[in-house]
This record gives C-alpha cells, sequence and structure tokens, in this order.
C-alpha cells in the first residue's frame, strides 16, 4: 500500500501496548476499539492486526498489490476509483486500485483494516504509534506521502473470504454481507454517555454532582488522543485535598481545579493525580472516541454491575458475528 | 498489612495500600507487585505500581471464563476474591534487597540553565546547591509522566523550588530537574515545567532493552557531578 496523500494525522494502530505501564509507557493503541476488531473479524484476521486509524480526513492510498480490506468507524466518505464505498464489511480491491477520503459526514475516526494486518515492527507487545515517544508504528511517526506500508500474511479465513469475492474485472467488489455497525446496544443516542461514579465522586458537592449528569457539556477544539476536553458548568468539590498521584485508564473522567471535566483516551499519561468524578462504561468508549470538538453530550450515571453486564453482552454480539462469518465460510 | 479494593471502571481494580507517601506503603506497594508477577489473577493484561496503590487491569471476559457464566456473574467480583486469597498469601516484609543506581550530572552552563534561580529562591551558593542535590539518597516510588521518568523522594527542602510560571516548549532529555520539594530526570524530550540544573549522558529509556527503563520502582538512586568533558566522553561512549 502507497500513501499518496497523508490525510489528518493517520497512524498505525493495534489495541495497545499493555504490561509495560508501569515503566511509563502508556498504553497507546486504536480510540475506537470496537471498530477497529469488527474491521479484524471481517477480514478474517485472527487476534489483533495492527490498521490505520484516521481522524476527520482520510489519507489517498493506492493498493500496490490485490487486497482484502474493510473501512469501519466513522463516515469519512471514502471512495475507491472515485466510486463510493459502504463500510463495515469485507472489499476485494485489485491492484492498482485507490482508495480516497472526502468530507467527514458522521463520527470522525475511521479505520482500515487489511487482511495479513499492516506488517511494522512489534515493539514491547505492540504495533501502535507512539507519536511523543517516536517508536511503534511507522518509524514512530504519523504517515506522509511516499510511504509504503507492507501487508502480513492472509489467515486461512481471510484466504476464505478473499477467494469468494475475487472473481471481477472490476476494481473492487464489496461483500454482500456485512456487519451492523451499531454497537452500542439499546443506547442508540450518540450523545448520551454512561458512566460510573468514579473513586472521589463524593468528593464533588451535590450540585456539582447534579450539574454533571443533568446538564449538558460541550467537547473543545483541545482534544486529542490523550484527552477529551469539555466545556460546561462549573464542576467543584467540597474541600480542595491533594491527591496522591495513581493510575488511570481509558474513559477516566478527570476535573483539574478549573472545573471542566477531561476524558482519558488512547494515549492518556499512565498516572494522574486530578480527582475522577466518573469512569465512563467500557461499553460507550467507542461512541466517545467518535465525538467531534463542538458537539455536546449528557453523561447518564449507571451501577458498575450495569455497566459489567453491558460490556458482557456486547462481548457475546462480537463473538456471534465472528460464528456467524465462520458459519458462512464453511 | 491494610488494604482496600474499589473499582475503576469495569475493566480495573485499584489496590489502595495506604493514605500518605512513605517508604513503609511503598514497600508494601512492592510486595504486592512482585506477588502479583509471580501470581497473576485470571485475565490481567497489566499492574501499575504508584505511590499507595497498585492497579489491576484485567479483561472482564477472560476473567469469568472457567467460572459458570449467568447474569449476576460479576468479573469484578471474580477479580477481588482471586486477589483476597493472594494477599492472604502475602507476607508484608520490608524488601532487604534494593539496587542503588549511579547517576552521573553535568550541572554545568546551558545543563544547569535554571541553578542561579534554585540557588537564589533558597539563599545559598550554586555550589551548594549542586552540594545538596548530590549528597542525597533518592528513592524510586513510581515511574509515569513520560517512559522511565521516575517520581523520587528524598530530596532535600534547602533546594526546593516551585515550577517555572511558564513551561518550556522543550526539555532535552536526560535533563535533571527540581519542582517543588521534588527532583527527577526527563528521560525523553517533552515539554515541562521543572528548574533545569544539570543534564545526565545516562539512557533512561530505550526501547531495545528489557525492561525499556534504566530505572525501576524501589531502586535507590545517587547524583555525581561530572564535568562537561567528562559528559561529551560518555555521550560519545554510548555511540
Amino acid at each position: 500500500m502507497k500513501i499518496i496523500k497523508p490525510g489528518l494525522q493517520v497512524t498505525i494502530q493495534d489495541t495497545g501496548r499493555f504490561g509495560y505501564q508501569r515503566y511509563g509507557v502508556i498504553v497507546n493503541g486504536v480510540m475506537d476499539q470496537l471498530a477497529h476488531r469488527i474491521g479484524n473479524i471481517l477480514v478474517g484476521n485472527i487476534g489483533d492486526e495492527a490498521s490505520l486509524e484516521m481522524t476527520m480526513k482520510g489519507p489517498e492510498i493506492e493498493f500496490e498489490e490485490d487486497a482484502l480490506i474493510s473501512l469501519t468507524g466513522g463516515d469519512l466518505s471514502a471512495t475507491l476509483n472515485g466510486q463510493s464505498v459502504k463500510r463495515w464489511r469485507p472489499i476485494y480491491v485489485k491492484a492498482g486500485t485507490v482508495l480516497k477520503y472526502g468530507a467527514c459526514a458522521s463520527g470522525c475516526r475511521g479505520y482500515l483494516t487489511v487482511a495479513g494486518g499492516i506488517d511494522v515492527p512489534v515493539i514491547m507487545g505492540s504495533r501502535s504509534t507512539y507519536l511523543r515517544a517516536e517508536f511503534g508504528g511507522y518509524e514512530g511517526r504519523a504517515l506522509k506521502s511516499g510511504d509504503q506500508l507492507k501487508i502480513g500474511k492472509r489467515s486461512d479465513q481471510s484466504k476464505k473470504i478473499f477467494d469468494q469475492l475475487a472473481h471481477t474485472d472490476q476494481p473492487f467488489v464489496e461483500s454482500d454481507w456485512f456487519s451492523a455497525s451499531d454497537w452500542g446496544s439499546e443506547n442508540t443516542d450518540q450523545h448520551v454517555i454512561r458512566f460510573i461514579p468514579g473513586r472521589e465522586w463524593s468528593d464533588f458537592t451535590e450540585e456539582s454532582q447534579r450539574l454533571f449528569t443533568e446538564t449538558e457539556f460541550q467537547l473543545t477544539p483541545q482534544s486529542d488522543r490523550m484527552g477529551y476536553r469539555f466545556n460546561g458548568e462549573r464542576l467543584e468539590r467540597s474541600e480542595q485535598v491533594e491527591m496522591i498521584s495513581e493510575a488511570v485508564t481509558f474513559g477516566t473522567v478527570q476535573v483539574p481545579s478549573e472545573g471542566n471535566p477531561i476524558i482519558l483516551l488512547a494515549d492518556r499519561q499512565t498516572a494522574g493525580g486530578y480527582p475522577k468524578i466518573a469512569q465512563i462504561a467500557s461499553v460507550d468508549f467507542s461512541k466517545v472516541a467518535q465525538l467531534k470538538p463542538g458537539e455536546k453530550v449528557r453523561f447518564k450515571k449507571i451501577t458498575h454491575q450495569e455497566a459489567e453486564q453491558l460490556l458482557l453482552e456486547q462481548e457475546q454480539n462480537i463473538q456471534q458475528l465472528e460464528q456467524g462469518i465462520s458459519l458462512k465460510l464453511r | 498489612m491494610k488494604y482496600e479494593l474499589s473499582p475503576l471502571g469495569d475493566s480495573a481494580v485499584i489496590v489502595q495500600l495506604g493514605r500518605v507517601i512513605s517508604e513503609e506503603t511503598h514497600h508494601a506497594v512492592r510486595n504486592v507487585t512482585d506477588y502479583l508477577q509471580d501470581n497473576p489473577i485470571d485475565g490481567m493484561v497489566d499492574y501499575v505500581p504508584a505511590f499507595s496503590s497498585v492497579t489491576i487491569f484485567y479483561i472482564p471476559m477472560e476473567v469469568i471464563q472457567g467460572h459458570s457464566y449467568s447474569k449476576i456473574a460479576s468479573p469484578y467480583e471474580i477479580v477481588c476474591e482471586q486477589l483476597k486469597e493472594r494477599f492472604d498469601n502475602i507476607t508484608f516484609t520490608k524488601r532487604k534487597e534494593s539496587r542503588t543506581v549511579e547517576i552521573p550530572v553535568c550541572y554545568e552552563g546551558e545543563f544547569g540553565a535554571d541553578l542561579q534561580i534554585v540557588a537564589d529562591h533558597n539563599q545559598i551558593s550554586v555550589e551548594e546547591v549542586i552540594d545538596i542535590h548530590t549528597s542525597g539518597e533518592y528513592l524510586v516510588y513510581m515511574l509515569g509522566f513520560a517512559p522511565g521518568f521516575p517520581y523520587l523522594g528524598g530530596m532535600s527542602e534547602k533546594i526546593a523550588t516551585p515550577r517555572k510560571e511558564t513551561p518550556r516548549t522543550s526539555i532535552p532529555a536526560g535533563s535533571v530537574g527540581i519542582a517543588g520539594s521534588q527532583t527527577g530526570i526527563y528521560p525523553i524530550e517533552t515539554p515541562g515545567g521543572w528548574q533545569l540544573i544539570g543534564q545526565t549522558p545516562s539512557i533512561l529509556f530505550d526501547i531495545e532493552k528489557d525492561p525499556p527503563t534504566l530505572l525501576e520502582p524501589g531502586d535507590t538512586i545517587r547524583f555525581y557531578s561530572i564535568s562537561l568533558s567528562e559528559f561529551k566522553n560518555m555521550k560519545e561512549e554510548q555511540g
């Protein structure tokens, strides 16, 4: 795959770098785990192969050999040789075909997954790009024009899907089967984000707790892969107690002293010392990852046990999709 | 040894081992991480030791595998049970073996750009700042902020200095700084607000090494002063 135009900060990511947080090495990885994972399942990848993550504006890419791909996540108006293509399904692409992205129509992060995965060196157990420390992914940086990406070896499952689609004179063929794009279970409202009260929830004033759950918060442009900063009603603790730094995770909602919440994301630091008002339920991470600056959200409180059950249900749905595809290919 | 378990979302648990930053709590943290390293719980993917806590990350679906799955199965409850069983077996002791790592620091010229600020703030001379900084023993409580960045305890209050009002946009790797009553070393180039007093030729973070960091929680470190030419020689030896 050859990058003709780079898009906006397009990076290679997988599920992330685990086991090294104790050394201060951040997890990294894709922002939208669900889109990345479904993408891998659709092209028959076994396990966690690296995909391309693009934000708002995707790249222009020429396929130098025949490939099996899928496009998942937000709708960044992808075309193949000028024809629009559908997301959430496997697509066979002939050598010489050009993938190009247009305007960001919905969501904000798109994923391009390839059968065999994008082949870059594994560093500390992951292919994810760590921009600040300049390692992982493609030379530790975002992609540039002229970069050439190698594709890994296809699994048996990928070969089956590939063979089913690869009979054509056209530049590409879309599969007639696909995955649902909505994995948010019953919570279909894109702007309602569910959370569990955080460790310091009860340190916040009752008024702040009420404001957090009953008023809207707007995502600011000062948001990136490290964290999403929101504007809204000022959130305050009853007492300003100095905290001892401890681990944070994806979806941790910190409130620094100026009173605006920040959701920590893929490139978060390993530890933090601000009070944690909330923790976003894992089942809604994908929704958070697809928010763009200017959008407004409401935070909805659920119990810890509800969050666990929702996550396990989502997991079962994904496993059903995997089984369904296996059956189809038998 | 007392501990408290509480969830960090639906996929992690925090083991709280104390309420203050102390060497005693630090030893408890190390006992827990050493034990987890050898006796991981089901579905564990990572653990993060901090000043007074250890956070354990797990995959809920893997936790419940092997347990009869039902609507009421809570991965968190299973994790807590497993942790309690393990903690019953840990004898909390002060660890005897501890590495001491010597860190050479050049305090000269640009490397010590803020030495005068530290000296003036504490009404002592630049030489005294260096003397005090190099005479202490520092304990690595945790790593964080950047890969290999040590949170150190043990700096003398005699050289404590507030952070810069405006952080520098770029600080070179190896820079040694002071912020409040903390001292530390920047392992990679990053923006930062610490008062810079020197630079070490030692490499604190190297992706080719396993572990990738020079320091680990529990290490004791000492700084010693080197000249600019010694600094250059050490740099050259690294290639």
